[in-house]
């Protein structure tokens, strides 16, 4: 009778308190008498072990090195693919693609800006060690190691080439992901390389449906563009390109020298190969100097008109962060505009803070996105202007060359020079030998 | 053909100290990041005084099985007969009939200790964090049932999707080597 009376004054109790999830004691804790009845402890199992993850990195560490050798010294496409599976199995399939590097690039900046963020060292080193390579060795990342580029080589069976102001146009877009990437990650609002990572829920086998549609159409699309995600997309990659050009050791297309034959021209399904270009055409020197002129005195209006432009998005772009969604809910729902309640209101004021405390924190936000819309604004103008100029430079170039910047290293185009099939003795002595 | 030469002389210079830049730029990073304060690596966990038992949490994980189980903190449980997280609010028998229970998959287990007192399980392998039992024990029990993260199965993404979907930012990174927040009891 006891515990029925126990009941009811509960349910009286918790009908004044209906709503409150986090419950209270209302019951006392039962004194066993017949029984010596132990009362246990919930399980707590551990996170996953640490010493993973450091093999994570020592296999990405071992993976960059033999991606290098392979591709700059072997010169083995056969090889290079094997490695490419690999990645693709191990960094995909089995690790599930996180950590990744493209993602470890919110985190670090993350961390640049919360003070109470400490990166993962595993983190670090994902973003770094590429980062390095690529200085050394070009971007034999791109080539063997990235699961996500690993995914897309593998369907590209139909390669058609991407006309030169195509590429070139799309590229800009992966300079504002990154650009959006860091707003987002450097307010910590949210982790957007990782949250539209296409291919993340084919390696998972599970994920949303509107990820899993995009990560089909960019495969759908791969068959007949190369890597589209890697070349339109990738904020890392845009890294990754800027390091690239300047890298120490890098792709030629032959092993050492260049005799003009044109083989190697098509081979490239990146659009990646410059041909050899020797003289400036006279008559166009003159307009050429003059766009040129032009184009530098633009540089500052378009890195002006960008900051502009990026700062007066942050209305929309603060949107992306919950402290200044929920103030404009609250907002909204005190001036009677709208009368549907959501449920972060509703916990918000059960917390029993103040709306103006909000309203401050969310103004204090759009600030921060006010002054990173001018920060990154005016660096997307910045790439549109000096993309201009690259294209009004003229460059002297005598052979077949990869483009430092977009070559991917993947060592399509070794087979199709003449003098690699000298090298590796193929032709030499005849056809006997093969 | 001097010219020519101190050009290409000039543009190795700058090449090599962009190149050295570079690479001092990255050590910048990795320095910045080893010398602030190590802390653990961090894991996500639910706060359960933050948590309103939506059902988000066993929808939106990228797991099939969602990595948010309901954990039981017996120490704070009524064991009581009439148990609000196991029964339906309208249940006349109270026994372990399907018609009678709360939890869609059954993953409760009621057993009998002593008059009065029962004690619930959670089956982790059956539960799907749906919430139900978290709510109907907070409305009307102790509040002794609430969700966690269970990390042997969490994969611990860079950006957890059911963080981003919770409506209270009840998710929250906590340091992996304390990765629970349960509930203190309040009678101890």
């Amino acid at each position: 009778m006891r515990f029925f009376s126990n009941i009811l004054l509960g349910m009286a109790v918790s009908l004044i308190l209906c709503g409150d999830t986090s419950g209270i004691e209302r019951f006392p804790p039962p004194d066993f008498v017949e029984t010596d009845h132990f009362i246990p402890s919930p399980t707590t199992p551990e996170p996953r072990q640490d010493v993973y993850e450091y093999i994570d990195a020592a296999v990405l560490l071992v993976a960059l090195g033999l991606a290098s050798y392979l591709v700059l010294k072997k010169r083995s496409r056969r090889a290079i693919f094997a490695l490419t599976l690999f990645s693709l199995l191990y960094f995909g399939f089995w690790r599930k693609g996180c950590v990744c590097s493209i993602g470890a690039t919110q985190n670090i900046v993350f961390s640049i800006f919360d003070p109470d963020y400490a990166v993962p060292v595993v983190v670090v080193v994902f973003f770094l060690l590429p980062l390095v390579f690529t200085l050394f060795f070009g971007r034999a990342f791109c080539a063997a190691v990235c699961p996500l580029g690993a995914i897309q080589d593998m369907v590209l069976a139909r390669p058609v080439r991407v006309p030169g102001w195509a590429e070139s146009a799309l590229r800009l877009l992966a300079y504002v992901y990154l650009a959006l990437a860091i707003l987002f990650a450097a307010t910590g609002s949210a982790f957007v390389i990782c949250r539209y990572d296409p291919f993340i829920s084919i390696f998972r086998l599970s994920g949303s449906l509107n990820i899993l549609i995009l990560g089909g159409c960019l495969l759908l699309i791969g068959v007949f563009v190369g890597r589209p995600y890697c070349r339109f997309l990738c904020p890392y990659g845009v890294i990754l390109r800027q390091l690239s050009r300047l890298s120490k050791w890098r792709v030629t297309i032959t092993p050492d020298e260049c005799i003009q034959c044109s083989l190697c021209e098509d081979s490239c399904p990146f659009g990646a190969i410059r041909r050899p270009a020797v003289q400036w055409p006279q008559q166009e020197y003159h307009i050429a100097k003059t766009r040129l002129t032009f184009l530098l005195l633009l540089l500052p209006v378009l890195v002006f008109f960008g900051g502009w432009a990026g700062s007066s998005l942050k209305g929309v772009t603060s949107q992306a962060h919950e402290t200044v969604r929920l103030a404009k809910q609250i907002y909204l729902e005190d001036a009677g505009q709208i009368e549907e309640v959501m449920d972060a209101s509703t916990a918000f004021r059960a917390t029993g803070q103040q709306t103006k405390e909000l309203y401050e924190q969310a103004a204090d936000i759009r600030a921060r996105f006010e002054v990173g819309g001018w920060i990154l604004g005016g660096f997307i103008g910045l790439v549109i202007g000096l993309k201009l100029i690259g294209l009004s430079v003229w460059r002297q170039r005598t052979d077949y060359e990869a483009d430092q910047a977009s070559c991917l290293a993947c060592g399509r185009c070794y087979k199709y020079c003449p003098r690699e099939h000298v090298r590796l003795k193929k032709t030499k002595d005849g056809p006997g030998k093969w | 053909m001097t010219q020519n030469d101190k050009a290409i002389n000039r543009r190795n210079f700058l090449r090599d100290g962009l190149w050295g830049g570079c690479l001092a730029a990255l050590g910048i990073v990795a320095g910045a990041s080893a010398r602030k304060k190590r802390k653990n690596d961090l894991v996500w966990q639910i706060d359960p005084y933050k948590c309103i038992a939506c059902d988000r949490c066993a929808t939106f994980c990228v797991l099939e099985d969602s990595a948010v189980k309901c954990v039981q903190l017996y120490a704070i449980c009524g064991y009581c007969d009439f148990c609000p997280g196991y029964f339906e609010l309208g249940a006349t028998v109270l026994d372990t009939g399907a018609e009678n229970e709360l939890c869609p998959t059954g993953a409760i287990k009621r057993t009998f200790i002593e008059e009065p007192y029962y004690e619930y399980d959670i089956d982790e392998a059956l539960c799907i964090g749906c919430a139900k039992c978290v709510k109907g024990c907070a409305a009307f029990g102790n509040g002794s049932l609430f969700l966690q993260v269970r990390h042997d199965r969490c994969l611990n993404c860079n950006e957890c999707s059911i963080a981003v979907a919770c409506p209270t930012g009840a998710f929250k990174r906590v340091p992996a080597d304390k990765p629970y927040l349960l509930k203190e009891a309040e009678h101890a």
